[in-house]
């Protein structure tokens, strides 16, 4: 045992190879996440892209799109560079290799059954949240391995000083634990199927507390840990305030939690917690453009640097583009903002210039930075790095501008009154026609970010060629003496940094406690929800239908949440109250109108009029860009576990009648023989259309947002 | 809208794990020096197994 004075000189290992694994997945899964990205696309200007397949149908697409790019690609750059830096940082190697190999190859399958079950149209219908129970349940054992394994290194540390990055490292872990639990408590009917224990507006506001706080304990937390390490590394500087970062960090950590209600601007939701989320919203820009200065600033009389390596204009680039975005996050967090840009693609826009910019260019540098590094080398190529550099660079702009420009044309549009007072586009087709040109320059955007890639896997491609693979690096630090001298061996936390699994334990309580916060009262208060008389469960074939609904993805393009403003009930009828949608589980209220809102479609149109239009969507609106569903009309409805679905919904709380399971499948075939019925009278001839899934969807469509103009209950 | 007492109280007891942990960041001294940890992470170890002939 030595003492403070002479301590023991300890000689161990960093992993590399864990580092590269990760690098190599990011850079595989940023190629597969951005191609589909670039076909969805591309599928909005040409709608045969999406090849009349199930699997390929923009519907499902999009969900494979998004889980890509920000658990696969992003998630594995996380990682990347996690488990190069916190090593470093703390002169510890990490604390297991088999658990960083349990943790790769978990993640690596995870994506995998991602990539699998979406094009099935398996979905949950939670955006980012999308995937069903069991692969919800493998996420948390990994994540726990994670955790595991970054908080037993840091225990074993041998730096007692834990930099910024660390603490970034560890809000994200613990958040995102819990933020995983709550949007995803559901109540599992068969292997891939499952209902939310929340219903309507109380789903909504869960499912965009976390998706808000995805983007900031998953897109942006870790990438701040990773920007206040790799920048200041990158420009062999130190970080141009220190304080600035501790408190860019902790006001960021307590701020960010609340801002979620902002994506529900204008909605069901109370007034008061969407005025929460617009306040705190706001308050995000102090810390969020503390953090950028405090990045850009650490350049300052070293710009001469940013000219000759690109590394650093990967990284200027990125923290710019944070700089960017949460200026523009809490402007549009502002409701009369917000009032233009929500529905349209200038949140797509707002989201790319986050995800292409802060994420993807900050991934990009980090790779040019470190590949090098971990095969004893010296980039291939600046020439080529620069090249990738203004690729990226000008795609984002290629991105961005025109759907801004489309984002705020069609609102226009859709806002827009003749002086006599009547809609000027009542045709919701005129306004995506209007738009599609910016569509176009879009997906050309797309397409140069895209080819940037290209020019970024042959340079460390022929990087690697020319290097060595480091794969243990050596280094040697002191020994931390055992018994921390500010706790005299008796304090509480000391008791546990020697404890590590106790500390796991501990903290899988304290996350448990979360989760049981959200159970416990929900068995005992019963829903305050301004019921409305009128609005009566699902009947058995408009719960498949919505199923279908769900399975297609079609909250991707349809919101169902009409607004409080004349423009929308003008176009759709009665806005939304939160009372409709008590027995909506999940909720689909979407978050973009790529076409009309159908909160009020019901009884609009004719059940022939909605089968011709699936059938084929042109033939009922020409030039409509909506893919084409003929697999509904030749698949069977399967109608299998229909009593255990109704039971779930019961244990849920939705007041289907005593024995109503038994019943279900008999009231399920008589509605679906008198829609069938309807559909032969006007002169759709086709046997068995009884038994196909498309008359379970126009069942579904025909009840939304009818129940409030019944005079009575009309239960058959 | 009891969900957002939930949320709230969830929120909360995040914040008070992070506050706690704050605290702890105060008492343990890691915010007593705010200079040299920008330093120190610009020293890297050398590398012993290095080959490479610079």
């Amino acid at each position: 045992m030595s003492k403070d004075i002479n301590p023991t000189i300890d000689h161990f290992e960093y992993d590399n190879e864990i580092v590269r694994n990760f690098a190599f997945a990011t850079i595989a899964f940023g190629v597969i996440g951005m191609l589909v990205g670039l076909l969805i696309a591309c599928q909005l200007v040409f709608p045969v892209l999406n090849f009349d397949l199930p699997y390929t149908s923009f519907g499902r697409l999009r969900p494979l799109h998004t889980n890509a790019v920000i658990f696969a690609f992003v998630g594995n750059g996380i990682f990347m560079g996690v488990y190069y830096s916190l090593p470093r940082l703390l002169k510890a190697p990490m604390y297991s290799k088999l658990l960083s190999r349990i943790h790769f190859w978990g993640w690596q399958s995870i994506i995998l059954s991602a990539a699998i079950t979406l094009p099935l149209g398996l979905s949950s219908s939670h955006e980012y949240a999308e995937l069903e129970w069991p692969i919800d349940i493998a996420i948390a054992l990994i994540w726990v391995v994670f955790g595991i394994n970054m908080f037993a290194t840091i225990l074993k540390r041998r730096e007692k000083h834990l930099y910024v990055a660390v603490w970034f490292y560890i809000a994200t872990w613990v958040t995102v634990t819990i933020l995983h639990i709550c949007n995803n408590l559901v109540i599992p009917v068969t292997l891939f199927k499952s209902y939310p224990v929340f219903a309507g507006v109380q789903d909504a506001l869960v499912q965009w507390w976390y998706g808000h706080n995805a983007v900031a304990f998953f897109l942006t937390t870790p990438y701040l840990g990773l920007m206040y390490y790799f920048l200041p590394k990158a420009a062999n500087r130190p970080i141009y305030s220190y304080r600035l970062s501790i408190i860019h960090f902790w006001a960021l950590i307590f701020i960010y939690i609340w801002a979620g209600p902002h994506h529900l601007l204008y909605t069901s939701l109370p007034d008061w917690a969407q005025s929460i989320g617009m306040v705190f919203s706001l308050m995000l820009i102090a810390p969020s453009w503390g953090g950028m200065l405090n990045g850009l600033l650490t350049l300052r009389g070293a710009w001469d640097k940013v000219r000759t390596e690109p590394v650093l204009k990967f990284l200027v680039v990125a923290v710019t583009a944070y700089g960017m975005s949460t200026f523009e996050g809490p402007m549009m967090s502002i409701k009369s903002f917000n009032a233009i840009t929500h529905y349209t693609d200038w949140t797509i826009a707002h989201v790319h210039v986050a995800a292409l910019g802060w994420n993807g260019m900050m991934t990009f540098g980090i790779l040019y930075w470190l590949i090098p590094k971990i095969y004893n080398t010296q980039l291939y190529s600046t020439k080529l790095a620069n090249t990738h550099f203004w690729l990226g660079t000008l795609s984002i702009l290629f991105y961005a501008i025109p759907l801004y420009w489309g984002g705020v044309t069609q609102q226009l549009m859709w806002k827009q009154f003749t002086p006599e007072g009547f809609l000027q586009y009542p045709n919701f087709l005129e306004t995506v026609v209007q738009i599609i040109p910016m569509y176009a320059i879009r997906a050309f955007g797309g397409l140069m970010f895209f080819s940037g890639l290209f020019v970024m896997m042959f340079n460390l491609y022929k990087t690697i060629a020319i290097g060595s693979m480091v794969k243990g690096e050596a280094a040697s630090a002191p020994a931390l003496p055992k018994t921390p001298v500010s706790y005299k061996g008796r304090h509480w936390h000391s008791f546990l940094e020697r404890r590590s699994m106790l500390l796991t334990a501990l903290s899988v309580v304290a996350v448990s406690i979360g989760g049981l916060m959200e159970i416990i009262p929900m068995m005992l208060i019963d829903s305050n929800v301004p019921k409305i008389a009128t609005v009566t469960p699902y009947t058995p074939l408009e719960l498949e239908g919505r199923d279908l609904y769900i399975r297609e993805g079609c909250v991707g393009c349809h919101s169902q949440m009409i607004r409080p403003f004349r423009a929308e009930t003008a176009r759709y009828g009665e806005f939304s109250k939160s009372g409709e949608f008590i027995y909506d589980r999940p909720f689909l209220w979407g978050s973009k109108r790529t076409g009309p809102d159908l909160h009020r479609v019901g009884l609009k149109y004719s059940n022939s009029w909605h089968y011709s239009h699936m059938y084929d969507p042109q033939s009922m609106s020409p030039g409509s860009i909506m893919p084409a569903y003929p697999w509904m009309i030749s698949q069977d409805l399967d109608t299998t576990n229909i009593e255990a679905k109704i039971r779930a919904l019961q244990l849920l709380g939705t007041p289907y009648p005593k024995g109503y399971d038994k019943k279900a499948r008999q009231k399920l075939e008589l509605q679906a023989q008198n829609i069938a019925d309807d559909l032969n009278d006007a002169g759709i001839d086709k046997e068995g259309l009884q038994n196909k899934e498309i008359v379970a969807l126009i069942a579904y469509l025909q009840r939304l947002g009818t129940d409030i103009n019944k005079s009575g209950v009309t239960q058959k | 809208m009891y969900i957002i007492l939930v949320l709230i109280i969830i929120s909360l007891l995040i914040a008070f794990c992070f506050l706690l942990s704050f605290l702890w960041a105060v008492k343990d001294g890691q915010y007593e020096d705010r200079y040299t940890p920008s330093i120190r992470i610009l020293f890297d170890d050398k590398k012993t197994n290095d080959i490479k002939d610079e």
